[in-house]
């Protein structure tokens, strides 16, 4: 058990779940505590042992199915003499109907059977298991099943009863979905092996998701886990404020709440110190090459506009706008984001990014908004569309300002390729780094508080 | 003592109390008291982190100590603090003395005021120890809890280690606003808790809404469960879903759009949100 467990936690970490030697000991000693003959309290305490983080969560249900649950489970594979005619048409209302019921046994034996017909496991395949999911799904239908629950749930007829009916048959075929997904795992690890599999089923974590080109569904996650990483990095540049809330002792101050105490000094005051705001101007690029990329970068933005007061942001595509007074107090973000793109005035042309006349408006319009405490944060690929770089006026904002940090959602090895300039830039930021990952990008957070050559 | 004995003792007598666990749950707050170790309990507002540790202390028949952490806790407000004035009256007193005589008495521990970390680890009975919504404090802040959850002691530089004579189940809770630093998660249990599934919701509802019968409770935990799926600022919590159950049945009315929609704002709090869960409501047939 334990060398399976050592397993696990090697299994976690090639993942990327940070699992420190320390933890697989406290794993290892709660397994002594725990009832093994079920699955649920071993996954409890592997779960509180190793996994601290909840966007971990999925990842480890997925590794721990294929180490301890699915693993040599011995299922009869089926029972002797099903009806082998039965086709997906005949398997599809039994299946509803074991839904409808919740009947958790049936709809296990039914799925078993599915996959067993349209899995296409036949030895010497190499497909991973969602290739053998997505093809029993794609003969069960699950949109048709969807319909057939809806329907035959009996309505009552007002709004609230069908959107409940929509709600539980949507979550009955989630629970579809994932049988299937699990049976065709379990199917694949009798047959390879669990170490094989695990590497097999393997998917990047959320921190390690390409923030420029995630799918729907990727963006969804993302965002869930960006909202505390803004925080911090809003708490990071406000650091300074706080550091040291004593200021200098008040003489007066101390002697006059000496006289409450007989003129013994028994309290020293202090003089509350200069608050030095910290003043941070961000400049996000959200032309098109930059769409999902720029989704976030103003999701940040919009964090930090709520939690810091002297926060100025801006967009820019072939000019620059300000957007500051468009991120509502309401901390809705898609309202935001709908106003910015409605009302930020940043096209002037064909609709390419222009870094040039863009940072040669800001220079013209903005450049009170750059003060020698001001932090700057510009967010971009740099590529400027063979058009001119203007990085003169780059430089007078960099002059002015206490730092300028240029985040990059490219690869470093494109950068200067093709009309990419970052290089040209880069010379006059204090710091430039490639965020394409949320790992990335909490790397960058976590340098943001060091203080700047 | 048995309340710890076993995952579904610790089941049991949080049930008993009124807190309905789910299996993981109970097999965490189990093994924290087995390793003794601190659990990290971290979610949204309002799925009953805080609501757990006041459970098990309940349940355990423990008192509670409360540490409620802010931006700004500082060890005088979290640890101890030396009684300043008493100090400065019994120097007074003692006009005269010798500086080493002096010295010894003014720090011992009739001067020191003990704030919740230190109490937990002094009381002679043991304690259950809450250490609310740590994630308001600033990382620095953190630091000052990692002695105390690692072996129980907290040293004071004039007096020394003081070591806890029982072992106090400690319980942080954190809503997620920012990352904890890996130190502090390396020594706790996690427990991530969401809002109970419908099944779960149902249970609580008819535990604390006795007046509720089965059918309507299904349809509150599944209505709240459909409210939730809906992007907003702040969902309702489990506390909220409770509220709406007594006011509807306090009003008398069943659980349809309009009445759902007249009795909003007990389960929302802002406006916004109202609003846009209406507009949801009144939509008519499939989405």
């Amino acid at each position: 058990m334990i060398d399976r467990l050592a397993a696990f936690a090697e299994e976690l970490r090639a993942i990327g779940i940070p699992v420190s030697m320390v933890e697989v000991i406290d794993a290892a000693e709660a397994m002594d505590h725990v009832d093994l003959s079920t699955s649920d309290g071993l996954r409890a305490a592997l779960g509180a042992t190793m996994v601290k983080s909840g966007r971990h969560r999925d990842a480890f249900d997925r590794a721990f199915d294929v180490f301890f649950e699915l693993g040599g489970a011995g299922q009869p594979l089926l029972r002797e003499g099903f009806d082998a005619a039965r086709d997906a048409d005949g398997l599809v209302p039994s299946i509803a109907d074991a839904l409808n019921r919740d009947d958790r046994d049936r709809l296990l034996e039914l799925i078993r059977e599915a996959v067993q017909r349209f899995g296409q496991l036949e030895a010497g395949r190499s497909g991973g298991s969602s290739y053998h999911a997505y093809r029993v799904l794609r003969r069960l239908d699950p949109d048709a099943i969807r319909d057939l629950l809806i329907r035959s749930a009996g309505q009552r007829g007002g709004t609230l009863d069908d959107r409940l009916a929509a709600d539980r048959a949507d979550r009955r075929i989630r629970t579809l979905r994932e049988e299937v997904h699990r049976e065709a795992l379990r199917r694949l690890v009798e047959e390879r092996g669990v170490a094989s599999v695990a590497r097999s089923v393997r998917g990047p974590l959320v921190e390690d998701l390409d923030l420029q080109h995630a799918t729907v569904g990727e963006i969804k996650a993302i965002e869930q886990a960006i909202a505390p990483l803004a925080r911090k990095l809003a708490t990071r540049l406000s650091q300074r404020r706080r550091h040291g809330h004593r200021g200098r002792l008040d003489v007066r101050g101390t002697i006059r709440r000496s006289l409450a105490h007989g003129g013994v000094l028994v309290e020293p005051r202090f003089r509350k110190p200069r608050v030095a705001k910290p003043q941070i101007v961000l400049l996000c690029d959200t032309s098109g090459s930059m769409a999902t990329f720029s989704r976030f970068t103003l999701q940040i933005t919009h964090t930090i506009v709520s939690e810091l007061s002297g926060v100025r942001s801006f967009v820019f595509v072939e000019g620059v706008d300000e957007v500051t007074g468009l991120f509502g107090s309401d901390q809705d973000f898609d309202a935001s984001l709908r106003r910015i793109a409605t009302a930020a005035d940043v096209y002037r042309g064909d609709g390419h990014s222009d870094y040039g006349a863009s940072f040669a408006e800001f220079t013209d319009r903005y450049l009170d908004s750059v003060a020698p405490r001001t932090t700057v944060i510009v967010t971009g690929d740099a590529r400027t569309n063979f058009r001119t770089p203007a990085v003169d006026r780059f430089q007078i904002i960099a002059d002015r300002a206490r730092a300028v940090f240029w985040l990059n959602p490219e690869p470093e090895r494109f950068w200067d390729t093709g009309d990419s300039v970052m290089g040209a830039y880069a010379s006059r930021c204090d710091r430039v780094e490639e965020v394409r990952s949320l790992r990335q990008l909490e790397g960058f957070i976590e340098r943001a508080a060091l203080p700047i050559e | 003592m048995d309340t710890f004995d076993s995952p579904d003792a610790v089941a049991g007598a949080l049930r008993s109390v009124g807190y309905l666990p789910d299996p993981t749950i109970a097999q965490v707050v189990f093994l924290a008291h087995r390793l003794e170790k601190p659990i990290l309990a971290e979610g949204p507002a309002g799925v009953g982190k805080t609501a757990l540790a006041l459970a098990i202390a309940e349940a355990a028949g423990r008192r509670l100590v409360r540490l409620q952490c802010y931006e700004g806790l500082d060890e005088s407000k979290a640890l101890y603090e030396w009684n300043y004035h008493k100090q400065l009256l019994r120097l007074q007193r003692d006009e005269g003395k010798e500086w080493d005589d002096l010295q010894e008495g003014i720090f011992s521990e009739s001067f020191l005021l003990s704030r919740p970390l230190l109490e937990a680890i002094r009381s002679e009975d043991p304690v259950v120890l809450l250490i609310d919504e740590v994630d308001r404090v600033e990382v620095e802040t953190e630091a000052l809890l990692l002695e105390m959850l690692d072996t129980f002691q907290v040293t004071i530089p004039e007096l020394g280690t003081i070591t806890s004579a029982t072992k106090p189940v400690v319980v942080l809770t954190s809503n997620n606003t920012r990352e904890l630093s890996e130190a502090l998660k390396r020594r706790c249990l996690y427990l991530h808790l969401d809002y109970p599934t419908i099944e779960r919701e149902r249970e609580i509802l008819r535990s604390r809404v006795p007046d509720l019968d089965e059918a309507m409770a299904l349809r509150i935990a599944e209505t709240v469960a459909s409210i939730r799926m809906i992007e907003m600022r702040k969902r309702p919590s489990v506390s909220e879903s409770l509220d709406w159950a007594r006011a509807l049945l306090a009003l008398g009315l069943d659980v349809d759009s309009e009445a759902t929609i007249e009795t909003l704002n007990v389960l929302l709090k802002h406006r916004a949100d109202i609003e846009r869960v209406a507009e949801q409501l009144r939509v008519v047939g499939d989405r």
